[in-house]
């Protein structure tokens, strides 16, 4: 099982079989507690040299089980799989040693610096030190890593730690290369630039690459696509090739004067509209097959502008996902809209949420530098940046979890610094990990926060039984919370998170991983909670998410550098080489409108 | 607010026994160590392996060999019949010692009724070899007070008489066997109390417990209670296996003896919760109730005596609580120490309880963050 | 250029080399992870240091200075000249109470440790030959401790005996007396034999502990993932692993065995290229247990907790260290085989204090051989490049 001679056998083969890597019925399951999770359900795929396939789907949807059964390092339960001409399972070890792999949590040496993790995998590849100086510069020059050669690997930021572990990879190129959610938590600047190094390796040295990511917006980048759902596999093909079908279903709704979450509510629960998003001041509509010519008659009464707009992957996924939900006979869920008009305006000269110069240092490192803004009470305020621009720390500084350094943060009215247990009776904090207590069931986890919040008697019966039925939680109720699937976890989480009526929600990234429908009906809940003058704070990494925003701040490396509504974001952007501005184009227009800026 | 209290306790108790793991830690390696330590931790001796070798023909040698081979306390191994085989034995550990018996032996105390008998050690394990060499007096005592009787020697003009208080037979299994109650206990109590908050941020829960309206002395007597109630627990049946397994006498009050495991379990509590407040991760919760544990079991008297330390360790042993509750359990266990005169060990284990709570809670206040 | 032709370029290199290459890498980011990380350099020389310290300090059974009570109803000069004894003795620190009722007072809030009590008759039964009682009344809750002080009165007395007999001009008969020799150990230092055994505790937990939380680190932060998808073998991962910490492991032993020596003053008689052997076979053995029980875990915080629970309390109450192996009950005793540091206990005792004396070091070394060909064995059958 000589590497050498493995490296032989792909190359003969990739010339006389096309497909790189080849899996004809392959099943996996696991053990979780005393369920059995299957996590791929009889996967056959093929994959075709020289391309990027883009393997997408929700958390738990197998994608990490598939991606570490390509690398051999799962046998599969049954099924026959072939990666550059060898048996996954015979030849484990061949296989291993020629495809490149990144796995999720890239395996960087953190105490090692960025030279030395490079040193370890040539070493490991057998790169011959000749070679070395050469392929280094390249690499490095590729990743914008050169002035970092001698910081520790623990010390870079999300987007830098990704493309070095990229880097370590191709230090020697693989034929085949394996990246397993490599643009998870990082900035959308460096997601472009992850692409872009692949796209280069893609062209110029030939390299198969299977991708597989959460961001549905991606799917756009690939060649192909796979979409894989709860250990399914849903589709392969070209990325248009799950939308094309729905041309002319899909379009943007504005009606002048109307909240947009007002407009999504009524135009979702129609049974023309298969899906309803918001989109900037509008509603992006995705209408039931042969409704199209009924597009303008939807609200009648109204005055809409209606505007067709080009089917998006995301909607082939919603529309394959509700088509399942069919076949499956269950309805699609439909909250109930609120009725009458939201008030907007009336009470929105009182702040929720003010926040006063405030900093806050670790050591000699600011990681929030005078940050102003206040939030109206009944808003949707959303706050994005990448992974360690001060985010997370503005966040927990708002909950008291964290004291400010200096600088005045009142929540509800009631200084943070001071006070922090009264402020503290008026939220409801719902965290990234949907952090619950695993080893509890469903019922002790909300009885648990029912009394935490100082609920009795017969409030207290009250409220988790609202919970049960809001959340669709009777049928897990003695189900330990560990082993629920996401969407579960995420509702339960939401519910301990509501079970005292706070006046202010915080979510921090409350939606990571899990799948649109699931998204879909979880803005709802958020919509439907701010229609009660619920005032809103959320965090997130998904571009589109920042659309369901009345409001949003992009924070970069401590500062707020762009504040306002969607829309007038967006438009900050607008250049001659970009007419409409994706919230991701503004993002970046932001981040490098600040790199230009003199004197930083 | 009480109530609000008791959800936390419930809900600490549910998260500690519902994980089969911290389940398994918290009942398994107590009650298996209590049972082998019990039995292995002795340091009474017995078949000690000896070798004879005996030069002199006559019969009391031979009856003075015949103690040695009597004696449920040693265990002959060997007979040697010249000098050069006693260094191979000792030096192999074959033996212990090497009982010699000079050929002028029964000539020596038949004319003088004074004759040697040499006994050669081994001092490697010099405590063992103390022990040995206390039984062989015994036995060299009871052949000469035989045969002084037999051969009408006067009698001596005085005489040892030696009384043990509380333990007659210097078992010293009813020596060990009530420290492991509060070595165990002590284990338990630190591996539950260290390592509960560590667990919480880990698993993130931290976080959404502190933004509930919670206060931090509230969620500290939270965490504090479930290792209050295993430990107590724990102890008790630890309590009971060495009443009626082990068949150690309790002399004492079971009030002054639970009093003293409260005062013992507030400090341990304390300690542990300063450990929990202080480490983010379970290993460094670990690391640092390993930490403490080390010192605090070897420096306790459990194995060996605090006198025979030297001064400045004696006076560090002062800070340490299982240091009380080793003279508390062993009192009221064999010699029936009443209340009033364990005051002395009630008060410095309080003093050490609150002030390690009191720094606890200050620590957890200001490690919030 | 196409991905044939890189690959071309290192498949030249052959085999042997890139056999040894990427044993390079991997002994060398051991090795830099290890210098970078405080905590497993802090594992490896200060903890035994500290250890040795309060162990070699905190662990002794030499009792000296033992407060005893002297109790004498009646002051004569014979009274007197039996307690002076005491005094001038340093295992006992002597104390006049007045009364019997005083002395149990003093014994049972643990003033003192031991009453020597002398009657009112005790010179007029002496000068009439009616074995005048001396008694003694130890506490007895430490055996062991009462034994010892049971053994030091008898020397006193002994000692009285005979010059109170002299001075009568009597010559005492004692028909078997006994002469005691103690080899290797003629002071009785309990610290000459602990000492040693520590070591051997302390190199298990150091061994066993290091390797357990390293290994375990790297599934844990998901490292072994990426190793795995390389063409490194399970073999050349293993051996990575093992030298440098087998290294560092030498060297706190060395450090242990330079404070043995100069610290507390522990004869090394045996050669000092035994004792590295010894320790070679000895720490490959609990570098072997580490490995085992970190492949087994593969989580820190599990490894560290079973690390902790099969080193630490079974090293040191059933090594033979401190409690005799000879006198635990058979079915216990079984189990101390399972134990490799009773192994190395005695290895280390008998190279320290008698020699090289190889019928101990040669059965004690083939078990600890064997047991470490065990655990890496089985570590090596356990760690598979797969993920389940």
């Amino acid at each position: 099982m000589a590497p050498a001679a493995a490296g032989d056998v792909c190359t003969d083969r990739v010339v006389s079989d096309r497909a790189v890597l080849t899996f004809r019925s392959i099943r996996r399951s696991f053990r979780s507690g005393k369920r059995c999770v299957e996590a791929l359900k009889d996967i056959s795929l093929r994959l075709l040299p020289g391309k990027v396939t883009g393997l997408i789907g929700p958390d738990g949807s197998g994608k990490t089980t598939l991606m570490r059964t390509a690398a051999g390092l799962l046998p599969p339960d049954s099924g026959q799989g072939r990666v550059l001409g060898m048996d996954i399972v015979r030849h484990a070890p061949a296989v291993q040693a020629a495809v490149g792999y990144m796995p999720q949590r890239f395996g960087l040496y953190e105490d090692l610096t960025v030279q030395e993790n490079l040193d370890l995998y040539a070493d490991l590849q057998g790169v011959p030190g000749k070679l070395r100086p050469e392929r280094y510069r390249e690499l490095m020059h590729m990743t914008g890593l050169e002035a970092f050669g001698r910081r520790p690997a623990g010390r870079l930021s999300g987007g830098m730690k990704q493309k070095l572990g990229l880097a370590c990879t191709l230090v020697h190129p693989p034929p085949l290369l394996l990246l397993d959610e490599p643009t998870v938590g990082v900035d959308p600047v460096s997601r472009r630039e992850l692409w872009q190094i692949v796209d280069r390796f893609v062209r110029e040295e030939g390299t198969t690459v299977l991708l597989s990511t959460a961001y549905l917006d991606e799917a756009e980048r690939c060649s192909e696509v796979i979409l894989l759902y709860d250990g399914e596999l849903l589709g392969q093909g070209p990325p248009a090739g799950f939308c094309d079908h729905l041309e002319g279903r899909t379009f943007v709704m504005r009606v002048p004067g109307m909240h947009p979450r007002d407009l999504q509510a009524k135009l979702a629960a129609l049974p023309a509209v298969n899906d309803a998003v918001i989109h900037g001041d509008g509603v992006r509509l995705l209408l039931a097959p042969q409704m199209s010519a009924a597009a303008d008659k939807l609200l009648p009464g109204v005055v809409a502008e209606l505007q067709a707009v080009p089917p998006r992957f995301e909607d082939g996924f919603v529309a394959l996902l509700n088509q399942r939900r069919r076949q499956a006979n269950r309805p699609p869920v439909v909250l109930q809209p609120v009725s009458g008009a939201r008030e907007t305006g009336g009470k929105s000269d009182g702040h929720a949420i003010e926040v006063r110069d405030v900093q806050r240092r670790f050591g000699n490192f600011f990681a929030v530098k005078k940050v102003n803004f206040f939030v109206k009470t009944g808003e949707v305020f959303g706050l994005l940046g990448a992974n360690g621009a001060g985010k997370t720390t503005t966040f927990r500084m708002l909950c008291g979890l964290l004291p400010p350094s200096a600088g005045k943060l009142y929540v509800a009215g009631v200084d943070v610094r001071r006070t922090a247990a009264a402020a503290r009776a008026k939220i409801g904090y719902m965290s990234q990990k949907f952090s619950l207590y695993g080893s509890l069931s469903v019922a002790q986890n909300l009885q648990f926060f029912s009394s935490a919040y100082g609920l009795k008697g017969r409030r207290r019966s009250e409220r988790i039984a609202w919970a049960f039925q809001e959340f669709e939680l009777a049928p897990v109720a003695d189900a330990v919370s560990a082993t629920l699937p996401l969407g579960y976890k995420q509702r339960l989480a939401l519910a301990c998170a509501l079970m005292h009526q706070p006046d202010i929600l915080f979510l921090d990234e409350p939606t990571s991983g899990v799948d649109p429908l699931a998204r879909r009906e979880f803005w709802q809940r958020i919509n439907l909670l701010a229609a009660r003058q619920v005032t809103v704070m959320v965090t997130t990494h998904f571009m589109e998410e920042a659309e369901y925003c009345d409001r949003l701040a992009i924070m970069v490396a401590g500062e707020i550098l762009a504040l306002g509504t969607p829309s007038a974001v967006k438009r900050r952007a607008r250049s001659d080489g970009c007419r409409k501005p994706t919230m991701e184009d503004a993002f970046i227009h932001v981040i490098q409108s600040r790199e230009m800026r003199p004197g930083i | 607010m009480i109530s609000r209290i008791i959800a936390l306790v419930i809900k600490e108790f549910l998260a500690l026994l519902k994980d089969p793991k911290s389940r398994f830690v918290i009942i398994g390696p107590p009650v298996a160590q209590l049972i082998v330590f019990g039995y292995a931790a002795t340091y009474d001796l017995t078949h000690v392996p000896y070798a004879i070798y005996n030069e002199s023909p006559c019969a009391e040698a031979r009856a003075l060999a015949a103690r040695f081979r009597g004696s449920t306390n040693f265990s002959e191994v060997a007979r040697i019949t010249r000098d050069g085989q006693i260094a191979p034995l000792i030096d192999n550990r074959k033996v212990l010692l090497v009982v010699h018996i000079g050929p002028r032996f029964g000539r020596d105390l038949q004319q003088r009724a004074d004759a040697r008998v040499q006994i050669i050690l081994d001092g490697r394990d010099s405590n063992t070899a103390l022990l040995a060499m206390g039984y062989v007096r015994k036995i060299v005592n009871d052949f000469n007070l035989k045969w002084a009787t037999q051969h009408g020697l006067p009698r001596p003009f005085a005489r040892l008489v030696v009384r043990s208080w509380f333990n007659p037979n210097l078992l010293s299994r009813w020596f060990i066997v009530p420290g492991i109650v509060g070595l165990l206990t002590l284990v338990v109590t630190m591996l539950v109390t260290a390592l509960s908050v560590a667990r919480e941020r880990e698993q993130g829960t931290f976080d959404q417990l502190l933004v509930t309206p919670y206060r931090p002395w509230e969620i500290l007597i939270a965490k504090a209670v479930p290792g209050f109630a295993i430990g107590m627990l724990e102890a008790t049946l630890i309590i009971l296996v060495a009443i009626f397994w082990f068949q150690v006498p309790l002399m004492g009050s079971l009030p002054a003896l639970y009093t003293g495991l409260f005062l013992f379990l507030l400090s341990g509590i304390g300690v542990g919760l300063m450990i929990s407040s202080l480490s983010v991760t379970q290993q460094q919760g670990l690391l640092g109730a390993f930490m403490f544990l080390v010192p605090a079991i070897i420096l306790s008297g459990f194995a060996t005596p605090i006198l025979n330390m030297p001064p400045i360790v004696q006076k560090i042993t002062l800070v340490n609580p299982m240091r009380y509750f080793m003279v508390i359990v062993r009192g009221v266990f064999l010699e029936g120490t009443p209340f009033h005169l364990l005051v002395s060990q009630f008060w410095p284990l309080a003093v050490i309880g609150i002030a390690a709570l009191a720094v606890a809670a200050w620590l957890f206040r200001r490690r919030l963050y | 250029m196409t991905a044939g032709g890189r690959q071309t370029d290192s498949t030249r290199l052959p085999d042997a080399v890139r056999v040894l290459m990427r044993l390079r890498g991997l002994i060398r980011k051991e090795f830099l992870q290890a210098l970078r990380d405080p905590s497993s350099l802090g594992i490896a020389f200060v903890l035994p240091v500290v250890l040795l310290l309060i162990f070699g300090y905190g662990v002794s059974l030499d009792a000296e200075q033992v407060p005893v009570a002297l109790v004498i109803e009646k002051a004569t000069p014979e009274a007197a000249g039996f307690c002076g004894a005491f005094a001038h003795s340093r295992y006992f620190k002597p104390v006049y109470l007045h009364g019997m009722h005083a002395a149990l007072q003093a014994l049972a809030t643990h003033r003192i440790q031991a009453i020597v009590h002398l009657r009112q008759d005790f010179s007029r039964k002496l000068h009439a030959f009616n074995s005048a009682a001396i008694q003694l009344v130890v506490n007895g809750v430490d055996a062991n401790t009462a034994r010892i002080i049971e053994g030091y009165v008898e020397g006193v007395y002994g000692n009285w005996l005979q010059s109170h007999a002299a001075d009568r001009g009597l010559a005492l008969k004692i028909p078997v007396r006994i002469e005691q020799r103690i080899w290797f150990n003629s002071n009785m230092r309990s610290r000459n034999f602990l000492v040693p055994g520590l070591v051997a505790v302390i190199m298990t937990l150091i061994g066993a502990l290091l390797t357990a939380l390293l290994m375990a680190r790297e599934w844990e932060r998901g490292t072994m993932e990426a190793l795995m998808v390389t063409p490194v073998s399970v073999h050349e991962i293993l051996v990575g692993k093992i030298v440098p910490y087998f290294i560092l492991g030498m060297g706190g032993m060395a450090l242990s065995v330079i404070m043995a020596v100069w610290q507390f003053d522990v004869p090394l008689r045996g050669s000092a290229w035994v004792l590295f052997l010894a320790t070679a076979l000895f720490l490959l053995t609990a570098l072997g247990m580490g490995l085992l029980i970190s492949t087994a875990a593969r989580n820190q915080f599990v490894a560290g907790q079973v690390a902790i629970i099969t080193t630490f309390l079974p090293a040191f109450i059933l090594s033979g260290f401190i409690f005799d192996i000879g006198s635990i009950p058979p079915a216990i005793r079984a189990m101390t085989y399972l134990i490799p540091a009773r192994y190395f206990v005695a290895i280390l005792q008998t190279v320290f204090l008698a020699g090289d004396v190889w019928p101990v070091i040669l059965p004690n070394c083939l078990a600890l051989a064997v047991m470490g060909g065990i655990f890496i064995g089985t570590t090596r059958l356990k760690t598979h490049k797969r993920l389940d």
